[in-house]
């Protein structure tokens, strides 16, 4: 407790939260730069401040000064709260979210569950973008992103779940302790592997920026934004990062505590979750630097034939295990499994990537 | 007034306005819009009620998911899509929804009334339900008619997707 009165308490620690985030995003845009810079050997942003370090505060001063356009037949009102609409539920998001045993604003009975359901209340904006924009790209955009956040959702929920499942609880903080010793990596391998792939989907990262993909929909539901508009929704993208980062920091790899489940004062806390996080964050930018774009109907494929399927499977095995009081290796064990089943299958459909589209699927692209 | 008391009125006038917003709305996409703000509200009023779990659900399956798919139908079913002509989205059938929308809320409000809440148990205190509970009475104690209500949707889902698949003519 930061203060006495719980009003006050909680408004300072919305307070601090809703300062650091963002200029973590600030922080985050330059970092994203200079790595994927580095992935395509470039130097990235050197000119502004010593190694480009001025180059992201240059940029925020560029978007917030920009004109804010409005196209004549864009919906208004449809259009202009759009951006409000994706960035208010990533920032209710961090309501619950903890960054330490004590730090967040307030500790939710059902925080993960809570975590997962508002994030999702951000595709209604950028639906709202992509018809309100009155532009025929952009609402081919904002269809797809319905259609991509809708569908990996599912396994995103049903891998938490399954998280859910072996800590017997949604509160993040009693699911971090559960862990004790070992991650829930170790016994959870196929819930981790749905989780970030879908993790990615949700982010609209490559492989899986097919609803703002520049060269098939030109920016999709963004490409009438600008200026601060358009940063908002940038932002929302980067706080959602840094949201499941630390949430998969947290239920996979045992967020605060040491790897060996040593109970940790607050100095080391802080840097511990930092470090798990900022892995996530540099796996997601090496990823986005290194996979080429989904076509749209692989991406629907992906998740309804394999992540989906796949999740359910380890939410089986984790009933099987837990009714039936296995030890824990055998959770391991068959989630591992089932791991390099899915990764076979994933490997095999791509190597067949080369045959011609059946004409089925190529009209299910067709139609986004 | 209490803070309960502020927040309470706030979320119900959301609720009431975006209720009014999905049928006075002239364009289709708008009323889609303001459904999904009166949803939401309807979430409030749940936390309010100590239904956390109702309401994160509420937000879940209807904040997201429901008011998307009606939003998709729209938008691809080529529902006109620009401001129309006042009259396009009712019809003759409007003193007949007015009168059955009426009638509704007159009983609504009158069973609310006349109801003996003490004698039904109720307090002041409002007793939160542990969603541990609320697990235990869906899958043990009601598992078989949640598992009719699911395989009804499945049968519905199927019917849909043969549906779809006849219209494209394979």
């Amino acid at each position: 407790m930061i203060a006495d009165n719980p009003w006050l308490d909680g408004l300072v620690r919305m307070g601090i939260v809703a300062v650091a985030v963002p200029l973590a995003v600030i922080i985050l845009t330059y970092v994203e730069r200079k790595v994927i810079g580095r992935l395509q050997m470039r130097l990235g942003p050197m000119r502004v401040g010593p190694y480009g370090t001025l180059q992201a505060v240059a940029d925020t001063i560029k978007l917030l000064t920009k004109e804010d356009l409005r196209p004549q037949t864009a919906d208004r009102w449809t259009f202009e709260l759009a951006p409000f609409v994706v960035v208010v539920p990533v920032f209710l998001a961090l309501v619950t979210l903890p960054f330490t045993a004590e730090g967040m604003v307030r500790d939710l009975g059902l925080g993960l569950f809570y975590i997962v359901a508002v994030s999702g209340v951000s595709i209604v904006g950028f639906v709202m973008a992509g018809w309100g924009s009155d532009n025929k790209y952009a609402l081919l955009g904002g269809a797809r992103a319905a259609a991509q956040l809708i569908s990996y959702e599912i396994p995103l929920v049903m891998a938490v779940l399954a998280v859910a499942m072996v800590g017997q609880s949604l509160n993040l903080v009693e699911l971090v302790d559960a862990q004790g010793r070992v991650p829930f990596i170790v016994w959870q391998p196929l819930a981790f592997v749905i989780f970030l792939v879908a993790g990615v989907a949700e982010l609209y990262r490559q492989p899986f920026d097919i609803p703002v993909a520049d060269s098939e929909v030109v920016g999709g539901p963004l490409v009438e934004y600008s200026g601060i508009r358009w940063s908002m929704f940038q932002m929302a993208e980067f706080v959602n990062l840094v949201v499941i980062s630390v949430l998969g920091a947290l239920i996979f790899l045992g967020g605060w505590n040491w790897p060996l489940g040593r109970e940790v004062g607050l100095g080391l806390q802080l840097p511990l979750i930092f470090v798990k996080a900022s892995a996530f964050i540099i796996l997601f930018m090496w990823v986005r630097g290194s996979l080429p774009r989904l076509r749209i109907d692989q991406m629907m494929a992906f998740c309804w034939q394999v992540l989906l399927p796949f999740a359910f499977l380890q939410i089986i095995i984790n009933g099987w295990v837990l009714v039936y009081d296995w030890p824990d290796w055998v959770l391991g064990a068959l989630s591992g499994a089932a791991t390099l089943a899915a990764g076979y299958l994933t490997y095999r459909a791509a190597h067949q990537m080369g045959e011609p589209v059946p004409p089925r699927l190529r009209r299910a692209g067709s139609v986004l | 007034m209490s803070y309960e008391e502020v927040i309470f009125y706030f979320v119900a006038a959301l609720t009431v306005l975006g209720a009014l917003g999905v049928v006075l709305a002239r364009n289709a996409v708008h009323s889609a819009l303001f459904l999904i703000l009166a949803l939401l509200a309807v979430a409030g009023v749940f936390i309010l009620l100590s239904a956390e779990f109702l309401a994160i659900v509420q937000v879940l399956i209807y904040g997201g998911a429901v008011t998307i798919l009606i939003l998709f139908v729209m938008m691809l079913t080529r529902v006109r899509d620009t401001p129309s002509a006042a009259g396009e989205l009712d019809g003759p059938q409007r003193p007949f929804a007015a009168l059955a929308a009426g009638a509704f809320l007159a009983i609504s409000v009158l069973a609310a009334l006349a109801t003996d809440w003490e004698a039904l148990g109720a307090t002041e205190e409002i007793n939160p339900v542990p969603f541990e509970e609320l697990g235990e009475a869906l899958f043990r104690n009601w598992a078989a008619p949640f598992e009719v209500a699911s395989l009804v949707l499945l049968v519905a889902l199927i019917g849909a997707i043969v549906l779809a698949r006849h219209e494209e003519g394979e």
